[in-house]
């Protein structure tokens, strides 16, 4: 390799590891300002603000929705398993919207402390199967949580400690990835 | 080995050996993507909590796939460029931008299609469709540096700083998911773990993606052909090519 190649070699090296030390370290300053949503965990420890439109995430806790007779306004309450958040909506329901799905509400918090979403949004997990193998996982977790409730621990239960993201897929999703 | 690398930088050499491989690249091409659109779209089963509208999926991931791709491949052939001042690299770099860009278009028009059943919206700023939308001012950026010089060859150097420069958005763009709350959920196939997809299919999905690769190859070939012409125009050998015509 001749000499003006090699200097040109280094130079593009150098401009590549430059740029992705410069960009990883901007991405790890401005972590906390880059948070697309507030998990619940976050929206109770962390505060939030109070006049700005912010986005809460997680799951939607089972029996908490209430739909208030005469209108579309929905009442729900969001988990990630350590805090829950209440939530007022009023509109059209995403399709994949029920309890224990993951949802993403954009709105603002208001004086009474209820989360009052403009936007709801659900998501879905990064598993896609037919309906049979759904039900036979379905089938085959509920066949472990009662040998568990028998007194045979022998399958790990839950998924504490994970976070939001990973907890979005729970519900089916967690019979999914066979814990 | 060298003497073959060098034979294929002389642009007539090229002209005549990517004539022939087009062909081999385009026909499987056709096969793999019509076998895969009907496996996808008629054989493969619903999916247990999307129904059929999972299918976008066989569009949505190998255009996603390819526009990252074919950035990576513009951005080692720009490299390759400044550093060996390869005519053919810069060829091949200005050849994969605009099937780039088109293919990062595709992957973002299908992904806001299937987030406005499933999720709700057609759009919304989280961190991996952000990054996608940042992918597609890259090609954009790099098509438009090129095509504002005068001079072809300064045109080629600028864009393929930027082309590099621009790589550091392909791993962010992979791992925004992870890193980050994002409304698009993680990783099906492309991790560590087993894939979250059964056999019959994530079969189908693997066609397309192949048969998507070819697609690419055989594009880009038939583009660089162009680019080899154009920027070789009034060499003694293209006028050789025009008189047996």
């Amino acid at each position: 390799m001749t000499p003006t190649r090699k200097r040109r070699l280094v130079m593009v090296t150098a401009l590549v590891a430059g740029v992705g030390l410069a960009t990883t370290l901007a991405l790890r300053a401005f972590q906390e300002n880059m948070l697309y949503f507030y998990s619940p965990t976050e929206f109770v420890e962390l505060g939030v603000p109070e006049e700005r439109t912010i986005r809460v995430g997680g799951l939607v806790a089972d029996g908490s929705v209430r739909r208030m007779p005469g209108s579309m306004t929905i009442e729900f309450q969001v988990t990630d398993h350590a805090y829950a958040v209440p939530v007022s909506y009023t509109g059209v329901l995403p399709d994949l919207f029920r309890e224990g799905q993951g949802v993403v509400a954009r709105g603002r918090i208001s004086d009474n402390g209820v989360f009052v979403a403009e936007n709801l949004m659900a998501k879905h997990d990064e598993n896609y199967m037919p309906p049979e193998v759904a039900q036979a996982l379905h089938a085959g977790k509920m066949r472990a949580i009662e040998r568990a409730q028998q007194g045979f621990p022998n399958e790990p239960e839950g998924n504490s400690g994970t976070t939001v993201a990973d907890d979005s897929a729970a519900a089916d999703g967690s019979a999914a990835r066979g814990y | 080995m060298w003497l073959w690398f060098h034979k294929l930088g002389s642009p007539p050499y090229f002209y005549r050996t990517a004539g022939r491989l087009i062909p081999w690249f385009a026909i499987p091409a056709v096969l793999l993507l019509v076998a895969g659109t009907v496996g996808g779209l008629a054989i493969a089963p619903s999916d247990y909590e999307q129904g059929d509208g999972f299918r976008i999926i066989y569009v949505h991931v190998p255009s996603a796939y390819l526009a990252m791709f074919g950035y990576v491949a513009m951005a080692i052939a720009a490299a390759i460029g400044l550093i060996w001042r390869m005519k053919l690299a810069f060829a091949f770099a200005a050849a994969c931008a605009p099937i780039g860009a088109a293919f990062t278009f595709l992957c973002l028009a299908t992904g806001s299609l299937w987030g406005k059943p499933m999720w709700g919206v057609w759009w919304d700023w989280d961190g991996r469709m952000t990054s996608m939308l940042v992918l597609l001012f890259l090609y954009l950026g790099v098509i438009a540096l090129r095509g504002a010089f005068d001079d072809a060859a300064k045109g080629d150097r600028a864009a393929a700083l930027l082309a590099i420069v621009g790589v550091v958005n392909i791993p962010i763009i992979k791992f925004s998911v992870d890193w980050w709350n994002t409304l698009h959920q993680p990783a099906t196939i492309s991790k560590l773990s087993a894939p979250s997809m059964t056999m019959d299919m994530l079969g189908w999905l693997l066609i397309m993606i192949v048969g998507y690769m070819l697609f690419f190859a055989a594009v880009v070939t038939l583009r660089l052909r162009g680019e080899v012409l154009l920027r070789e125009r009034g060499a003694r050998w293209i006028r050789g090519l025009d008189s047996r015509a």
